[in-house]
């Protein structure tokens, strides 16, 4: 019963967060290559964004730091505390790198698939390859990122 | 001032769908992770996964109902150009452990010095990649 209740609470969260990445205008990726032109003609509207994101989200952070569980789970999933090392540096680098090319990251990419445009399935088609091609490789037997995926 | 508005209203949105998450399953709302899970044999959490998913691919369809019209998306780069981005999106942020959701959204939230680390160098290298792609065009 609490698997579907789960499911359920992971769907409404996904559609706010979708909702809400399609209000805001994350979905478009020259907004997005506009906010990163800060060397350029800096469109200042994504801090707005993430600062309102990361400003609710932590209130709901210090909220569950004082509950034992979560509502319908028998404990919280935190990542596993690791070391700033030079994967996590590299695969940053990396995901900029990308993220500066395209205007996209992986929340709005998937959530663009909706809208039915060819070139958001070619992205997201090629972002699942280097994830496949992360976790089946060499790299991710090696490193934390293929088995802490949060 | 008015033009911000919906950018706060998103960001809020996304920061209480990140709260829910959290409150309710005890799961961080990181879409890397949680996109790239999906690709692992089902047990545990992967239903849920699948459904923050379907409800992702559904926000925009609540905005085309609220609205009549799909957000605004103006995707410049050429095919190719998308398929390394979005190569390069994948691997890094597997490698990277997490994406702007995981790292920046929950990441920051969490006071979590690795997610600051993270997004500090992503924010970095999208910054320098758009200059150089800028002064190249």
């Amino acid at each position: 019963m609490s698997a579907v209740l789960r499911c359920g609470a992971a769907l409404t969260s996904g559609l706010v967060f979708g909702l809400g990445l399609s209000l805001s205008g994350m979905l478009d990726p020259a907004r997005v290559r506009g906010f990163l032109d800060v060397l350029g003609d800096w469109d200042p509207s994504l801090v707005v964004v993430l600062g309102g994101a990361v400003t609710v989200s932590t209130a709901g952070y210090a909220l569950a730091r004082r509950l034992h569980r979560p509502a319908l789970d028998s404990g919280f999933h935190w990542p596993r505390p690791t070391r700033i090392d030079g994967p996590l540096v590299l695969g940053a680098v990396l995901f900029g790198i990308g993220w500066g090319l395209s205007g996209f990251c992986p929340g709005p990419a998937v959530a663009a698939l909706s809208t039915g445009t060819a070139p958001v399935a070619v992205f997201v088609g090629a972002m699942l390859a280097g994830m496949a091609v992360h976790d089946l490789g060499p790299v991710g037997r090696l490193t934390p990122g293929g088995r802490a995926p949060r | 001032m008015t033009a911000y508005l919906p950018s706060l209203a998103g960001g809020l949105l996304i920061g209480l769908s990140a709260t829910m998450l959290i409150l309710l399953n005890g799961r961080i709302a990181g879409v890397s992770g949680i996109v790239a899970g999906l690709g692992r044999v089902p047990r545990g959490c992967w239903f849920s996964d699948l459904a923050f998913v379907v409800g992702l691919l559904l926000g925009p369809v609540a905005f085309l109902g609220m609205t009549g019209a799909w957000p605004e998306m103006r995707i410049a780069a050429e095919l190719p150009v998308l398929a390394l981005a979005g190569f390069l999106v994948g691997f890094g942020t597997r490698l990277g452990s997490g994406c702007t959701s995981g790292h920046g959204v929950c990441g920051l939230a969490r006071f979590s010095p690795r997610s600051l680390v993270a997004v500090l160098t992503f924010l970095t290298s999208g910054i320098l990649t758009v200059a150089l792609t800028g002064a190249l065009s």
